[in-house]
């Protein structure tokens, strides 16, 4: 008997599964359409790899993350790629986002596929990279890349490897389903994982409300040391770290993952799937889904294809549009209502409440907080929800930050416990996407601060260099001066014996001379005698100095976006080698002209 | 089609406001009967007058407050403050004195602060406290004897003419000093054998309020199992006060003895019913704790040293003033951090 531990709070709701228990998994076949959005899950988004108007098969992939961290799309049937546009997509604000829509031509003909007969006789990265390539990414919330998750930290091993079959949420029996009903392909998924990642215990959490999936688990489980833990229903214990405290005990740290303390918690649905992928060779393009709620005639568990209209999975179980008043993606908890039918299913959709006026009627109106504590009491995460609501309500988000707002889960105990019916998960939001804002809003007046700062400091040590090069120049200059005045001194010195008048005369004579050079000069002579015959060292030495600054602050630069592993270090690489050359080349032209000076004056004696 | 759209969760458990305070008007029936049947017909007399009192005051301020009346009026908070001073005012209190409780209680401890939810002191108890200190003859000369309802109290009639009558002191024969006031005063100066043969202390602990303390103390637990109110408050309140008086008081010559501080006076209405108000307590359990224990703590304090004979009211305002300081230092732990994180930024914490 695994030992269980208790988690603070929690509620117990109606439970409302019953209805979509009653019926087998039945399959929803083809829809007319299928939308395919580019973004499916936590990371960046696929692009597409096919033209509109291109055939593409069944499995085939349509859509692949090339950089960055994500997992491919594939086309769930064989057909026609109509159009790669904005379509609605499931998300709480009901906005539009890329997708592709697929036109089924009916044939359902699959790409070749390659099975593995012996995972185990494979590298570890290749099956991940099976993984991977077959689009799987979490299937229970957020959806986080799979292949990702299962590759921890090299200094975080997983030592407990929990599958999450909790399904705490009213309505939601996806995973009860399935475990039901898939309870060989659960196992072989979570063995799979298990290979890969090698933990001393593997855990099966199931609350006791789903009899049929237990019995089905343990008999798929016999005679391995995959333990099947029976945990009280109380609502969130599928919650993650809820599952987590439940099953060892333990706290996964606040910011943290549970890889921190050795755990990892996988989805039902996503060990079907490494299990199909690992095993069949399919990719995920199809997932199943719950249909519940009072508008429906026939609810019930569908195998959906990816893809498909929620508006067409309505219609199979028997949707009463007079009858419906809220949509809910998700489920009563933590679901969003949607806006529109149209949009697709995803990879973590994993029901849907098509549910009456009377089902879920509208919250009574908000009255005062009476500080009763309620919801205190039915927190799971320990938060003080009163004091968040304040904050959050006087956008003191500074204090309701203090007060650990971003551990919120967002489970809805409180509200679903508040007798002054306050939607104080509504408020949490708030204040999270307000604090959001003003942090990215923070980071780059910084970013800009920091770019002043960089260039003002550039600009000062531009300065100081180049006032040091002026007072070089004018030391130098000086010296010349007084070494010509030392040599005057001397001439004068030496010729002090010479009659005046011959001195005289030859300030004559090189008077003339001068006139003679100046007319000469006067005259145009070729182009190219001038800058033979001036060669301009400064200038040339001062192109010199200044690509040789420029080429420190470029190699600064790049030193210290490797350190900070920036993205611009190509570029910052490109940009100092190109410095390099301009440096070299100006290094080149200054010992030309210097050269040139060395052996002119040689050359201006012989020919006057 | 256009869609509820609501933020989740889309679920929610209906206990409202309104239906809570039901709760506790219920749960404190047991009480009013036993004070009823061991006191005479002065605290249900003055239940309803306070309960009447308080819904007019707090719909004439809502209204001028343009407040929509109705709505709030049915949240049956004014019922359960007027109901809290009821139970609490002596049983041959004037007519005046409770109303000028009630008043104060609904119209400036409540009202003025900004209604439900904003008040920062037990309206129930700045009434009480405010017509204790300004009358204070009114309010120590007035309890009733204990005389068992069909055997010797005054009637139904005879008690609300005397109510409404206004007079500052009630007829002689009907009255009573309290068993904490005659402990109190007596003790000094007599041994507890002594002091204990005066016959408001009957043949038990204190004659009639040892019940009417056990009716409470069902009726609180019955809040407890509804999970209206936790265990934490009534648990620091009694446990402050049995700690104080086996700590400083265990003889019975010098000071009251655990058994009188338990079952005389207020205390059992005082620990489930009124140290519990939830907007003038502290909120974590932690904080709820040491908020019960002041109260015990001073009540025993206020009671052996003090000047007043039963003192719960003072003491539960004393501590509605520490409660923002008690929730600065008393924030649970949260999940996946190592300790608590203490007082607010901003706030010299």
């Amino acid at each position: 008997m695994t030992h269980l531990w208790d988690f603070p709070g929690g509620i117990h709701p109606p439970q409302h599964k019953d209805f979509s228990t009653a019926r087998p998994i039945r399959h929803t076949g083809i829809p007319e359409r299928l939308i395919l959005p580019l973004q499916q899950h936590i990371g960046d988004p696929a692009e597409a790899i096919v033209e509109v108007g291109e055939r593409v098969l069944k499995g085939q992939i349509i859509a692949d993350v090339k950089t960055g961290m994500g997992v491919a799309v594939h086309a769930p049937t064989s057909g026609l790629i109509e159009s790669i546009s904005e379509h609605p997509v499931p998300h709480p604000s009901g906005m539009a986002d890329w997708c592709i829509t697929l036109k089924p031509d009916g044939e359902d003909q699959w790409c070749s596929r390659n099975p593995v007969t012996d995972y185990r006789a494979l590298d570890r990265d290749q099956v991940l990279e099976i993984i991977r390539n077959a689009g799987i990414s979490g299937m229970g919330g957020a959806g986080f890349p799979t292949n990702i998750k299962l590759r921890p930290p090299r200094d975080r091993k997983v030592s407990t490897l929990i599958l999450n079959g909790a399904e705490c949420e009213p309505y939601i029996t996806a995973d009860d389903m399935t475990m039901r009903e898939k309870a060989d392909d659960v196992v072989a998924g979570l063995k799979v994982m298990a290979w890969i990642l090698r933990p001393e215990r593997c855990v099966i959490g199931i609350e006791d409300n789903k009899p049929e999936a237990i019995a089905a688990m343990r008999k798929a489980t016999e005679g391995t040391q995959t333990e099947i833990a029976v945990i009280p229903t109380k609502y969130p214990s599928g919650g993650e770290k809820q599952l987590i405290q439940i099953l060892t005990g333990m706290e996964v740290p606040s910011g943290g993952i549970p890889a921190d303390i050795g755990v990892m918690c996988q989805n039902i649905g996503t060990a079907v799937a490494v299990a199909q992928a690992v095993l069949g060779g399919s990719p995920l393009i199809s997932r199943i889904v719950t249909i519940t709620g009072e508008a429906v005639r026939e609810p019930g568990n569908f195998e959906v294809l990816i893809g498909t209209p929620i508006e067409y999975l309505l219609e199979q179980a028997g949707i009463q549009l007079d009858k419906l008043s809220r949509l809910v993606l998700g489920g009563p908890m933590m679901g969003y209502t949607l806006t529109t039918e149209a949009i697709p299913v995803i990879k973590t959709t994993n029901c849907v409440i098509a549910a009456t006026a009377s089902e879920l009627p509208a919250p009574p109106p908000e009255q005062p907080c009476i500080r009763c504590g309620q919801c205190a009491e039915a927190c799971p995460m320990e938060l003080l929800p009163q004091q968040l609501f304040w904050y959050a309500k006087a956008t003191e988000f500074e204090k309701a930050e203090h007060l650990n707002l971003f551990d919120c889960i967002e489970c809805g105990a409180c509200s679903y416990v508040c007798p002054s019916s306050i939607p104080l998960v509504q408020y949490y939001r708030f204040a999270k996407g307000e604090i959001r804002v003003q942090r990215a809003e923070q980071l780059k007046a910084d970013h800009a601060r920091e770019r002043f700062e960089a260039r003002q400091a550039r600009l000062e040590r531009e300065r100081e260099e180049k006032e040091l090069r002026r007072k070089e120049r004018a030391r130098a200059a000086a010296e010349a001066q007084e070494k010509k005045q030392a040599e005057a001194e001397k001439a004068a010195a030496e010729g002090e014996a010479v009659d005046e008048r011959s001195a005289k005369a030859a300030l004559v004579e090189q008077a003339l001379a001068r006139k003679k050079a100046k007319t000469e000069a006067s005259q145009p002579p070729p182009a190219a005698d001038i800058t033979e015959e001036k060669p301009d060292i400064e200038s040339l030495e001062k192109q010199l100095s200044q690509a040789q600054s420029k080429l420190e602050t470029m190699q600064g630069m790049l030193d210290e976006a490797k350190a900070q592993q920036a993205d611009n270090v190509e570029k910052l690489e490109r940009a100092v080698a190109k410095n390099h050359d301009r440096v070299k080349r100006a290094e080149e032209a200054l010992t030309e002209a210097r050269n040139k000076l060395a052996t002119r004056p040689a050359e201006s004696q012989s020919t006057h | 089609m256009a869609f509820v759209q609501q933020s989740s969760p889309h679920a929610h458990k209906a206990r409202p406001t309104s239906r809570v305070m039901l709760w506790v008007m219920v749960a404190a029936l047991p009480g009013l009967f036993a004070q009823t049947l061991f006191f005479g017909w002065g605290n249900l007399i003055n239940v309803v007058f306070c309960i009447t009192i308080a819904v007019l005051s707090e719909a004439a301020l809502l209204r001028l407050r343009k407040k929509p009346v109705a709505f709030v009026i049915r949240d049956n908070t004014a019922a359960v403050t007027g109901l809290l001073l009821g139970l609490s005012l002596p049983q041959f209190a004037p007519w005046w004195v409770s109303m000028v409780a009630v008043i104060s209680a609904i119209v400036v401890a409540k009202q003025l602060y900004g209604g439900l939810g904003s008040n920062p002191f037990n309206p129930a108890m700045v009434g009480y406290a405010l017509v204790l200190v300004s009358f204070p003859v009114a309010m120590t000369t007035n309890w009733a004897e204990p005389a068992m309802l069909w055997d010797g109290a005054p009637g139904f009639s005879e008690t609300l003419a005397t109510i409404a009558s206004g007079q500052q002191t009630a007829v002689d024969g009907w009255t009573m000093a309290t068993p904490l006031d005659e402990y109190k005063h007596k003790i000094a100066s007599h041994t507890s054998a002594e002091v204990l043969t005066h016959p408001t202390f009957g043949d038990g602990i204190a004659k009639g309020w040892e019940w009417v303390n056990a009716a409470f103390l069902a009726g609180g637990l019955l809040l407890i199992g509804l999970r209206i109110i936790s265990w934490h408050i009534p648990a620091g309140f009694l446990g402050g006060l049995i700690v104080m008086s086996l700590a400083f008081g265990n003889n019975a010559d010098l000071y009251a003895p655990v058994s009188l501080h338990l079952l005389a006076g207020g205390t059992m209405l005082g620990a489930f019913f009124i140290a519990t108000d939830p907007v003038s307590a502290a909120t974590s359990h932690q904080g709820k704790l040491i908020y019960g224990a002041g109260i015990g703590i001073l009540i025993y304090l206020i009671r052996t040293w003090g000047n007043y004979p039963d003192a719960v009211a003072f003491s539960v305002l004393l501590m509605n003033f520490a409660v923002p300081f008690i929730d600065h230092y008393t924030p649970p732990r949260t999940y996946g951090h190592h300790k608590a994180r203490r007082g607010v930024p901003g706030n010299q914490g």
